[in-house]
């Protein structure tokens, strides 16, 4: 048992940490945020040259580390709140052509992922599924060689700015079904794909993606159609392992934030930080930081667990980090009074990350109720 | 990073396992799993089996008749220990006055004592609370004044767990009126039975009596049975508070406790289904269950740094808080999955001879009341809010 990082892994934490402290400074990631792209180009150009589009990717294909690793990088992203499509990308993206795609298309793929060249978004949820991994009313009809698509994908995160749609797409089953779906690459210039952009009000970037018997050529289906759902189970997984990361980064700041204004804020004739009932709501922020943390931990350590003990794993950490992100960002901004409802203090951002990412894959009433399914029952022998 | 326990520390835990199954006394094994009392005997039947394998003494020095097990070695016998029915060691003795001894006591302190605690001799008790003095330990009135060989004590003392059962009680008492309250405090050792010693039971709102008053009459307790130097108790009660942060969490108990909701769940119906398969009972359980993984892997940072050396940081102080009010959530859903069986109030069905016909399931005996006894926890030990204060003082720095 040991939770040191090795220090190939602190040199990437402290790679990044630099990165973050020099370059996402808040100011400049608001330029980033009003510019037309809705993010940096050319920081997405320095995480490629630092490598760490590649975290938790096969190193064949120029990829390096792996669960750890990439909690370590999504931790200090979090902390520099950005506004790249790293999990919609890296995380998301290259997990599913890692686990489903063909040989020649992790070679083509993956290559250009990691050197920056691709931007990749993940067209799953759709207007009525909620959270829901299994509920695909997308329909793909076998066309010839190839498939041809229909239906409407929601709120797909970064699907405006993506060169390569993942789309997944029924081929068989019932709506609800996990057999019958199928993964499908599709140019988001395509005909038949109508994209409406929007920024989220974390500062991200997300689409509603609608097909209307968009052609896809054979070559172009991730994995076997019909069994993909495994594999979007699993980089769901990995997606969650690095919210939580991320999270805890992003929870990091909010209390360093917090903190530092109860030392510097004087009310009444003193510091506020001597209230004692604000000093003991600091120390619940703390607690659930450290618990957050904990959490994090242990889903990036089961991520390559059998599936049972991953997926309940990924379920307890996605409730656990859900719940404690919005009682941090509550606190910090309530704590902060009036300055904490500004657009123009950094704070108020990290905060709003902090409500926001429980909207992402999962949120806490789901994932508890995921887990309550999964939880292991009474052993008789307990009995009295 | 590594989340698994080595083959060493696996090894371990089956011998722990292997010890357990064939020393643990099985009365007592029940009467623990059945949350049933247990006498003055049961512990002593258990810390002397315990002693004589010499594993009492988890974290004493080899040199005194400490097992010199790591942190983690120490978690996983806590583990194994709550999941197969053991009591709890008694800490007053082994696990508190000891430690002090050890790093302030004299040789003859040494020499006397620690054999005595080793094979349960003695039983020792605490006397810091007083009726005026409670998270304000400090402002502690109990006289100590010395005269000759002796120091003449007066006062009381309270709250003082199972000192029914003691013969020795280490004792915080003022020395010195003139200086800060921190600064006029001995550290005592004081013989139960000496003239002047009166202990009153104080029944708690579960009905049960453990914990007492214990009044001191101008009672003689000798010069040698001062701890280190005179004025300098606080310094020795603070290096106790600190001493021993690891087991604080309770994960071993809170887990044991846990898998004693599924089981009371999975028996008692709701509307001809088992409990545990109700989606808001089991929503309720699930909470708790991920509050708790999260805490065992906060604990197993905390003790992991302790063994490489490290110093616990902030997440240190998460494991009373935390650990206290995971334990609170699960008694109160134990009471609440009996429903209304949790009412019957039979002080006499705790009893391990009771041979009456139980009111309701067996299992539901005790259940409300051990809710209502676990209100102690975020109290005892320096209260939940005192702990918060000291996280923000000392890591917070506010």
């Amino acid at each position: 048992m040991d939770f040191r990082l090795n220090d190939e892994q602190r040199m990437l934490q402290d790679t990044v940490a630099r990165l973050m402290r020099e370059q996402y400074t808040f100011e400049n990631r608001q330029k980033f945020l009003d510019s037309e792209e809705g993010f940096s180009r050319d920081m997405w150009a320095q995480y490629a040259e630092l490598g760490l589009l590649g975290i938790g990717l096969p190193e064949q294909y120029g990829g390096y580390g792996s669960a750890i690793e990439l909690m370590v990088v999504a931790e200090q992203l979090g902390r520099g709140l950005i506004l790249e499509p790293y999990l919609a990308t890296v995380v998301l993206g290259g997990a599913l052509i890692e686990l489903a795609g063909s040989e020649a298309q992790k070679e083509d793929l993956l290559g250009r992922l990691i050197g920056g060249e691709l931007l990749l978004a993940f067209a799953h949820g759709e207007p009525q599924s909620r959270y829901s991994l299994s509920e695909v009313q997308t329909r793909a009809e076998k066309d010839g060689d190839g498939w041809t698509l229909s239906g409407d994908k929601a709120v797909v995160l970064h699907g405006d700015r993506a060169d390569l749609l993942i789309v997944s797409a029924r081929v068989g089953g019932d709506v609800r079904d996990r057999d019958g779906i199928g993964l499908f690459l599709i140019d988001p210039k395509a005909e038949g794909v109508r994209i409406r952009g929007y920024q989220t009000i974390d500062g991200l970037r997300a689409a509603e993606i609608s097909l209307a018997g968009v052609k896809v050529a054979a070559d172009a289906v991730l994995g076997e159609p019909g069994q993909a759902y495994p594999a979007i189970e699993k980089a769901v997984a990995r997606g969650i392992v690095a919210l939580c990361a991320e999270a805890v980064g992003a929870m990091e700041v909010t209390n360093e934030f917090t903190l530092d204004y109860l030392k510097t804020r004087k009310q009444f004739g003193v510091p506020i930080g001597k209230f004692q009932v604000l000093q003991h709501r600091m120390v619940d922020m703390q607690l659930e930081l450290e618990q957050a943390r904990s959490m994090a931990i242990l889903a990036a350590g089961r991520l390559n667990a059998d599936d049972e003990e991953r997926e309940r794993t990924i379920s307890a950490a996605k409730h656990y980090i859900g719940k404690a992100g919005r009682f941090i960002a509550e606190q910090a901004i309530q704590m902060h009074g009036g300055i904490g409802m500004t657009w123009e203090y950094a704070m108020t951002h990290y905060a709003k990350r902090l409500v926001m990412l429980d909207h992402q894959l999962g949120d806490t009433e789901y994932h508890l109720e995921r887990f309550s399914r999964l939880m292991q029952g009474a052993e008789e022998e307990t009995a009295a | 990073m590594e989340l698994h326990y080595s083959p060493e520390e696996q090894a371990f835990r089956e011998e722990v396992r292997q010890f357990l199954r064939e020393k643990l006394p099985p009365d007592i094994a029940a009467k623990v799993k059945g949350n049933k009392r247990l006498s003055r005997d049961d512990y002593v039947r258990w810390h002397k089996i315990l002693g004589e394998k010499g594993w009492l003494a988890q974290h004493w020095p080899v040199e005194y008749g400490g097992t010199g097990w790591s942190p983690i070695q120490r978690h996983i016998f806590d583990e194994e220990a709550a999941a197969a029915g053991a009591p709890g060691i008694i800490p007053f003795g082994v696990s508190m006055v000891a430690p002090v001894i050890i790093r302030f006591g004299s040789e003859e302190q040494k020499r006397y004592y620690l054999p005595r605690i080793l094979n349960s001799e003695d039983w020792w008790c605490q006397g810091y609370s007083e009726p005026g003095a409670g998270s304000d330990l400090a402002s502690l009135k109990t006289r100590a004044v010395r005269e000759g060989d002796y120091y003449i004590v007066n006062g009381q003392k309270t709250w003082t767990t199972l000192g029914q059962y003691a013969n020795m009680m280490f004792c915080l008492v003022r020395t010195n009126t003139e200086v800060k309250p921190q600064e006029g405090i001995s550290f005592l050792l004081i013989d139960m039975n000496s003239p002047g010693v009166t202990v009153r039971p104080i029944i708690t709102l579960d009905g049960e009596h453990e914990v007492n008053e214990v009044f001191l009459e101008n009672v003689k307790v000798p010069v040698e049975n001062l701890v280190g130097e005179e004025n300098k108790g606080w310094t020795y009660a603070k290096y106790l508070l600190t001493y021993e942060r690891t087991g604080i969490a309770g994960v071993g108990i809170a887990k044991q406790a846990l898998r004693h909701l599924k089981y009371v769940a999975s028996k008692q119906l709701k509307d001809g289904r088992p409990l545990i398969e109700d989606p808001l009972f089991r929503a309720r359980i699930a909470a708790v269950e991920i509050d708790l993984m999260a805490l065992e892997l906060t604990n197993l940072r905390v003790v992991a740094a302790a063994e490489k050396g490290g110093v616990p940081g902030p997440e240190s102080s998460v494991l009373k808080i935390k650990g206290t009010e995971i334990r609170q959530a699960i008694t109160d859903l134990l009471r609440r999955a009996v429903g209304p069986y949790a009412l019957p109030f039979i002080p006499e069905a705790l009893d391990a001879d009771y041979d009456d016909e139980p009111v309701g399931p067996d299992y539901a005996a005790g259940l409300a009341a051990q809710y209502f006894n676990r209100r102690k926890i975020t109290i005892y030990g320096g209260s939940n809010e005192i702990q918060k204060n000291i996280i923000a003082k000392m890591i917070l720095g506010l």
